[in-house]
């Protein structure tokens, strides 16, 4: 996607309250987590192999490729015995442009211990909140338009009921992937509510992805989405211990991959070895470019980014 | 060309019909397939559709360029325009040049839109001068509205002008809005 130019000293001068207010971000996003007593961790961005996933596409780097999420190196610490951890890196995923979208993008991720997917929702409620007190704006933000009330507990809807309720069919009773995406984005996200933020949680056991699959349901996966003013914010998980079973979804996304993108995926093996000793835990990732557009009420992440793959 | 490729402006041939990308939406559920909601503008008919194609698709591409031709006079239902540097004529018929056609004079030169060697549209000047065949004479008495009153410039175009406009004057018209910008000259 291409955008209207623009004078860079300009865009730059016109943006820079935002790239100020940023910066704090990430100063309270550190003091916060350290408070909480996890610890910073820094994990490579080029790397052999990624999660395979058929919608996430990597850079190409030589042989190697650039990291799409820090999630399987910070999985190998927590086997480790690293119990709780945090980190804000970068992140890399082919074509991704958009008003909510740059290839290159923020992802603050965290993992906790003896965690499951709702105590992750439960922190980012913390996070959150906590983070527009220290801004000065209290518990209630403006965004475009509309006042969004942060203080917890957010309301939470299941995947189930959001979809009966607004698209009238049920994905986890008859899995359609195509369709769940059209949908989620066409009439279920459209359809929450602006004031408060939307917990979406329990995703059909097909799009459980690196979740566990929930012990009285093995229909639905321990999967939960934030959604905020719109924004799809966050991405947890209860998270998959079982090596047999993730390779073997690993394999199912590797052949999908083979066959419509034409691309060969490498099997991440030292995460599959890894995870036999991981600990039960709760992870998530949240991206730190929409946190900002959120608290800058900045309707597109060209304003909160200083150079962009337009401006590059 | 992949769907990936579209841009806001380029030009796409759908069933044949050639498209222009008015605006181009990128949205993906984190995990899910991107998804493109194009709003794409008829180059012939001028009018707006919108389509939602996936990550994966193939669309194709509709080379289109653009010509100056000066507009040389109207046949039937048909306007002949030829090209300033080959001299060649083409043919554009009053459903295709739509509105357009109140602001094109006999002599202006314009730039015309071909696809591939068929002519599919006309891109006028955002100002054009044309004279007025005819317009009310306004009256004293008619004070409450009579800030403007209409003109018949010589297109056939029905326009509001100042009331001290008279039949003869040449007005410089925005082609955009539609409307009287100002009087060029006028009839001694």
């Amino acid at each position: 996607m291409t955008y209207d130019k623009e004078d860079e000293g300009y865009r730059l001068a016109r943006i820079k309250p935002n790239l100020e207010r940023r910066a704090l971000i990430n100063e309270l996003t550190r003091k916060f987590f350290r408070e909480q007593g996890f610890q910073e961790v820094e994990t490579p961005i080029r790397i052999p192999a990624v999660a395979p996933e058929l919608h996430i596409v990597p850079f190409n780097t030589e042989d190697w490729l650039l990291s799409t999420s820090p999630e399987l190196h910070m999985k190998r610490l927590l086997a480790a015995g690293y119990n709780k951890l945090f980190q804000i890196s970068r992140c890399f995923r082919k074509g991704e442009r958009g008003r909510w979208h740059n290839p290159e993008f923020t992802m603050l991720e965290w993992y906790r211990a003896g965690a499951d997917y709702m105590d992750m929702v439960h922190d980012t409620e913390q996070l959150v909140v906590t983070l527009a007190d220290r801004l000065g704006l209290g518990s209630t933000i403006q965004y475009k338009g509309h006042k969004i009330d942060l203080a917890p507990p957010w309301p939470k809807i299941t995947v189930r009921d959001a979809f009966l309720h607004a698209a009238g069919w049920n994905p986890v009773a008859a899995p359609d992937p195509l369709r769940f995406d059209d949908d989620l984005v066409g009439k279920v996200i459209p359809g929450f509510a602006l004031s408060q933020p939307t917990v979406l949680y329990d995703y059909p056991a097909l799009l459980a992805s690196l979740a566990r699959l929930k012990p009285d349901n093995p229909a639905v996966a321990e999967r939960t989405e934030i959604f905020i003013g719109g924004l799809e914010l966050a991405n947890a998980y209860s998270e998959l211990r079982d090596t047999p079973e993730q390779t073997r979804r690993f394999q199912m996304e590797i052949e999908k991959i083979q066959q419509e993108r034409r691309q060969k995926m490498a099997m991440p093996t030292r995460f599959l070895q890894a995870i036999a000793h991981l600990p039960e835990c709760g992870g998530i990732a949240l991206g730190m470019d929409r946190l900002v557009m959120l608290f800058c009420n900045a309707d597109s992440i060209d304003e909160v980014v200083a150079f962009t793959m337009d401006t590059a | 060309m992949d769907i990936e490729d579209v841009h806001k402006n380029t030009k796409l041939l759908i069933n044949n019909i050639p498209y222009n990308v008015d605006e181009a939406e990128f949205v993906k559920p984190g995990k899910g397939r991107a998804i493109y909601r194009l709003k794409l503008r008829n180059l012939i008919e001028d009018t707006i559709i919108e389509r939602t194609f996936h990550s994966g698709e193939k669309v194709e591409e509709a080379h289109t360029s653009n010509y100056e031709m000066q507009y040389l006079y109207k046949e039937g239902d048909h306007y002949v325009f030829m090209n300033t540097e080959t001299f060649e004529q083409h043919f554009l018929s009053e459903e295709n040049i739509g509105d357009k056609k109140y602001f094109l004079k006999e002599g202006t030169v314009v730039n015309i839109t071909m696809l591939g060697d068929k002519p599919i549209g006309v891109v006028i000047p955002n100002f054009v001068e044309l004279a007025v065949k005819e317009s009310e004479v306004s009256t004293r008495t008619d004070t409450i509205s009579a800030q403007t009153k209409s003109a018949v410039l010589e297109t056939g175009y029905t326009i509001a002008v100042p009331p001290f406009i008279k039949s003869g004057d040449i007005l410089k018209i925005d082609t955009r809005t539609g409307t009287y910008v100002e009087r060029i000259s006028t009839k001694k």
